[in-house]
């Protein structure tokens, strides 16, 4: 077997064990037994991505070329790491409550959950990124290459080498999908993936120790001699930009929290806060062993190695050059899986951050939000995440072929750097000023990715992409604007240069314009959120806990009690604690006497247990995510409103009922009267009947009736008759009235007469106990009417004074008067109680009397008023009185003033 | 929280505990600055060989990770304990 052939089966049984180590932990994780996957030494492994193929190999490269220049690249991340009480403790805690899943994200969620940041964002990490997942697919072809070359045989041939690229991509395609798409984990962990990766840094330590002690012990014949050798070298001097030094120290800390490979394992993936305790240091001392070895192997490489020979491949080349064929193999072991590892991740990363801000939102637009049932979306999302890392890995691979893998490449790994940097002001101004806005960072990340884009990016790339006249003599030939001698500061190294103005611009811009903009609520409570993510755990609170604290349940209570009440709420108690006026929008401080207060106010909306959770909540720093309390918020808000709708509902249906039950009352009592009356009319019909009946039959049967007695017996029957007669007569009148059959008698005449007729009319029919007192209108008032109804009516009224009046000496007052528009009006007033509150509604029904005990008649008298003034165009009314029973007659002056008659009587009064 | 004087003296354990935190929090700065020390050698032939160099670079980074290293050891659990108010009376502002 040639040795080409055992390396590709060695790195085939090799992938295939990392595949089975990634099957194993996510199997294992699956079932609960999954405790020894989250240790925090597999945290810290996990980490090591940082090293990519770029540092695995171009770290001894970069050291031939620029002596210890490359250490920068590791100093960086090992102040951030030991620092990490600074800024990680803050950033992996604020992940965790808010549920971070990718760096996008967690800028989108600081900034009120701003989709076009999201974007934004993800634009700048696969910008920066592709190229970087390139130069790893380079690094496996050239390695490959090249450790063919050495042992002189050509394997698969030329045509194949960049078949290799399609290959390891079209690989790394399938493993990220298989394991980092598995399910929907809420915090977004792969089990399978941090495993198989934390194997690959072991592999890729281990490698890069065995090469770096084999230099040492076994070429060079050990430490003193190997010191000696590295001062006999060419790069035996101290020589260093002072200006790279410290930018490239910056950079690569900025990198090392920017990067999205690096925010996933160290905030997404990260299982439990402690475990970045441990890789405080261990991750340091992870990359010191990285860097341990690399200045003597790229001495030796120089030594030994004839003067053409690439120091990117020192790493590979000096053991094959030595004939250690399996050491060589095992470094090839070592280059292979830094950059599996790292396009693993950054597939992952990236695309978590496409599918979720890009895909997912033009999905639910395209589809119109139709997909509300959850596994729906569920499904979407894994086939968007699955089709994103596809795409990531294809516009690696594609981006690889099209620059031809050549040296452009091998300068990318600081662009790429300087590239995701930009995201860094935002973020740290995000974490620690509550004042940073979603538009400053907006403005600020533009201006950091535009100058990087035209200062470093495109100049990079070479090729033409950028035109030479522009490099040299700046866009339209104005001089200052030369990308890589911004105003006119010429003599830097372009990456500093890049790095400094692209930076530093960003983040002027960045804070001016938040200064300058007012953030919305959302952003406000998310500010709030980020920045106190650490008092809020329940560690010290400050005097700013305390504001955010107030702003955040003004928020609060805004969705549930509406917002000028919450206002108005607030103000009074800001008031109530300083003890004077304040100017509106005060904020009290959230002490527990208004806590206290601010609960009861809730719970009169959401119930005690809620008010006490959701104060609870923001106050006591449980970690529920804000947008969860504000869904809630907004739940409670609807409720309120439906159960106003149905109060208002309940309210109309009571009053409804109300008024049925008045009308059944009236109708049942007009019932019991109509069977009082009919009972009565049976009496009054069957009195004068018997009677007539009796004194009929004796002046029949008896034979000697004196003439005398003849006389008195027929008169008795006369009377009799003449009573039933009038009986049936106003019946029969009320009948004709109300089917409106009546024939009006109209002509012209005098009100007075007709009140002097009825007044002698009345006083003929009965004892003379009423006095009647007349208070006529000056000048005689003429009518035009039926002055026969109209007398009934009056006669009418006079007989009811005079059998109702309860006075000792009744009396009964006529005042009439002309009213401006036409009518008339006749008030009969007397000095009796008046009729009894209860009955008042009833008396102008028929078959109705004020009081039974008085039974003087059949009831049918107001009625029969009341239809004949109806007829007549005027109306006859009860005044309800304290004292007296006041009646009143209103009736037209001539027969075209007449008011258009009423149709039915109406049920109600 | 307010309402309540706030502690101007604490147990001699919370105050160890800060006191390791500044510690926490200096490490880095210490590490910049030291980082930043080869900016001041002079170069070339006659200036600091790059074996020393080397040995500097090196021992400070591991001096690093040991401080790191005892420093985390010390800091386990930092959210058990306040920092400037007994927990009590958190617990009451928190209702």
């Amino acid at each position: 077997m040639n040795t080409v052939n055992l390396l590709i089966l060695v790195c085939t049984v090799y992938v295939a064990l990392l595949f089975l180590v990634a099957f194993v932990a996510e199997r294992s994780a699956m079932r609960g037994r999954g405790r020894w996957l989250r240790s925090p030494m597999v945290y810290t492994l996990s980490l090591s991505i940082y090293c990519t193929a770029w540092t695995f190999y171009g770290a001894v490269g970069y050291a031939a070329r620029s002596g210890l220049e490359y250490i920068t690249i590791y100093l960086g991340p090992t102040i951030v790491m030991i620092g990490w009480w600074w800024v990680l403790r803050k950033l992996v805690r604020v992940g965790r409550a808010q549920r971070v899943t990718s760096i996008a994200d967690l800028i989108s969620a600081r900034f009120g959950k701003s989709n076009l940041l999201a974007v934004g964002v993800t634009i700048l990490a696969v910008v920066g990124t592709t190229p970087y997942i390139a130069l790893q697919l380079q690094s496996v072809t050239l390695s490959f290459a090249s450790f063919a070359d050495a042992v002189g045989q050509p394997g698969p041939g030329d045509g194949a080498r960049a078949s290799t690229a399609l290959w390891v991509a079209m690989g790394l395609a399938l493993f990220t999908v298989l394991f980092g798409t598995r399910n929907l984990d809420a915090n977004e962990r792969h089990h399978g993936v941090v495993m198989a990766i934390a194997v690959e840094a072991v592999v890729k330590l281990v490698a890069l120790l065995a090469v770096g002690v084999f230099v040492v012990w076994g070429l060079s014949g050990g430490v003193n001699e190997t010191l000696a050798r590295i001062d006999a070298s060419k790069i035996g001097n101290w020589q260093m930009d002072g200006g790279r030094w410290a930018a490239l120290t910056f950079l690569s800390a900025a990198a090392c929290l920017c990067l999205p490979r690096m925010f996933q394992v160290m905030v997404v993936e990260n299982a439990d806060e402690a475990h970045l305790r441990t890789a405080s240091w261990a991750f340091p001392g992870y990359l010191l062993l990285m860097s341990l070895f690399v200045v003597p192997i790229a001495v030796m490489g120089l030594e030994r190695l004839p003067e053409g020979a690439n120091p990117d491949l020192f790493v590979l080349t000096l053991p094959l050059a030595e004939g250690q064929t399996a050491l060589a193999i095992f470094s090839f072991l070592g280059g292979f899986s830094s950059a599996t590892s790292m396009v693993i991740v950054a597939a992952l990363a990236l695309a978590t951050m496409v599918s979720n801000h890009m895909v997912m939102p033009l999905w639910l637009r395209w589809t119109g939000g139709r997909a509300s049932v959850s596994g729906d979306v569920r499904h979407v999302v894994l086939l968007s995440r699955r089709i994103s890392i596809a795409g990531v890995v294809a516009l690696g691979y594609v981006y690889y072929r099209t620059t031809g893998g050549g040296a452009a490449l091998a300068s990318i790994g600081l662009v790429s750097f300087a590239g995701v940097a930009q995201v860094l002001p935002v973020m740290i101004g995000g974490l620690y000023w509550r004042g940073a806005t979603r538009l400053g960072a907006l403005a600020g990340l533009s201006v950091g990715f535009g100058l990087w884009g035209y200062a470093l990016f495109l100049p990079s790339l070479g090729g033409g992409i950028m035109p030479q006249d522009i490099l040299a003599n700046g866009p339209l030939g104005i001089a200052w604007l030369r990308p890589q001698a911004l105003f006119g500061i010429e003599g830097l190294d372009p990456l500093v240069h890049a790095v400094l103005w692209s930076l530093l611009l960003n983040a002027l811009t960045f804070f001016t314009v938040s200064l300058a903009t007012f953030p919305t609520p959302l952003e406000r409570l998310q500010g709030a959120q980020f920045v106190n993510v650490l008092n809020q755990a329940g560690s010290a609170r400050s005097w700013s806990a305390g504001a955010a604290q107030a702003e955040d349940l003004m928020v609060m209570a805004q969705r549930i009690l509406g917002a000028p009440e919450a206002q108005a709420f607030f103000e009074q108690e800001a008031e109530r604690q300083s003890g004077r006026a304040v100017r509106p929008g005060a904020l009290p401080e959230p002490n527990p006497d208004f806590l206290q207060r601010l609960e009861r106010e809730l719970s009169g909306s959401v119930g005690a247990a809620t008010a006490h959770a959701m104060v609870a909540q923001i106050v006591g720093g449980a970690s529920v995510s804000v947008r969860e309390l504000l869904a809630v918020a907004d739940e409670t808000a609807q409720m309120i409103e439906y159960s106003d709708r149905l109060e208002a509902q309940s309210k109309e249906l009571a009053a409804t009922a109300a008024k049925l039950r008045e009308a059944n009352d009236k109708l049942t009592r007009l019932s019991v009267q109509k069977d009082a009356f009919l009972s009565q009319i049976s009496h009054e019909l069957r009195t004068p009947m018997t009677s007539i009946r009796a004194f009929s039959e004796i002046l029949r049967d008896t034979a000697d009736v004196s003439p005398e007695e003849q006389r008195k017996y027929s008169s008795i029957i006369h009377d009799e008759s003449v009573r039933l007669t009038r009986l049936l007569d106003d019946l029969l009148d009320l009948s004709v009235l109300e089917n409106g059959q009546v024939n009006l008698n109209i002509r012209q005449g005098d009100l007075r007469e007709a009140l002097d007729k009825a007044v002698s009319a009345a006083a003929a029919e009965g004892d003379a106990g009423l006095r009647v007192l007349r208070e006529d209108a000056a000048a005689p008032i003429r009518l035009e009417t039926d002055f026969d109804r109209l007398g009934q009516v009056f006669i009418n009224l006079i007989a009811n004074a005079r059998k109702y009046c309860d006075a000792a000496a009744p009396e009964l007052r006529i005042t009439t008067r002309p009213l401006s528009d036409g009518q008339v009006q006749v008030d009969f007033v007397d000095n009796g109680s008046g009729i009894p509150l209860e009955a008042r509604d009833l008396i102008f029904e028929k078959f109705a009397r004020a009081s039974p005990q008085r039974a003087g008649g059949a009831g049918l008298g107001l009625s029969i008023c009341r239809q004949i003034m109806e007829r007549l165009g005027g109306a006859v009314d009860y005044l309800p009185s304290e004292r007296n029973a006041h009646f009143r007659v209103t009736l037209p002056a001539t027969a075209a003033a007449a008011r258009p008659a009423r149709g039915k009587p109406k049920l109600t009064n | 929280m307010s309402d309540r004087p706030r502690h101007l003296f604490v147990e001699r354990q919370t105050y160890r505990r800060r006191r390791l935190q500044d510690a926490a929090r200096f490490l880095p700065v210490l590490g910049i600055v030291l980082m930043m020390v080869p900016l001041l050698w002079s170069e070339g032939a006659e200036g600091v060989t790059m074996s020393g160099a080397v040995i500097y670079l090196f021992l400070i980074w591991a001096a690093l990770v040991a401080a790191a290293m005892v420093l985390s050891l010390y800091l386990r659990d930092d959210r058990s304990e306040p920092e400037d108010s007994p927990p009590e009376s958190r617990r009451e502002a928190g209702r």
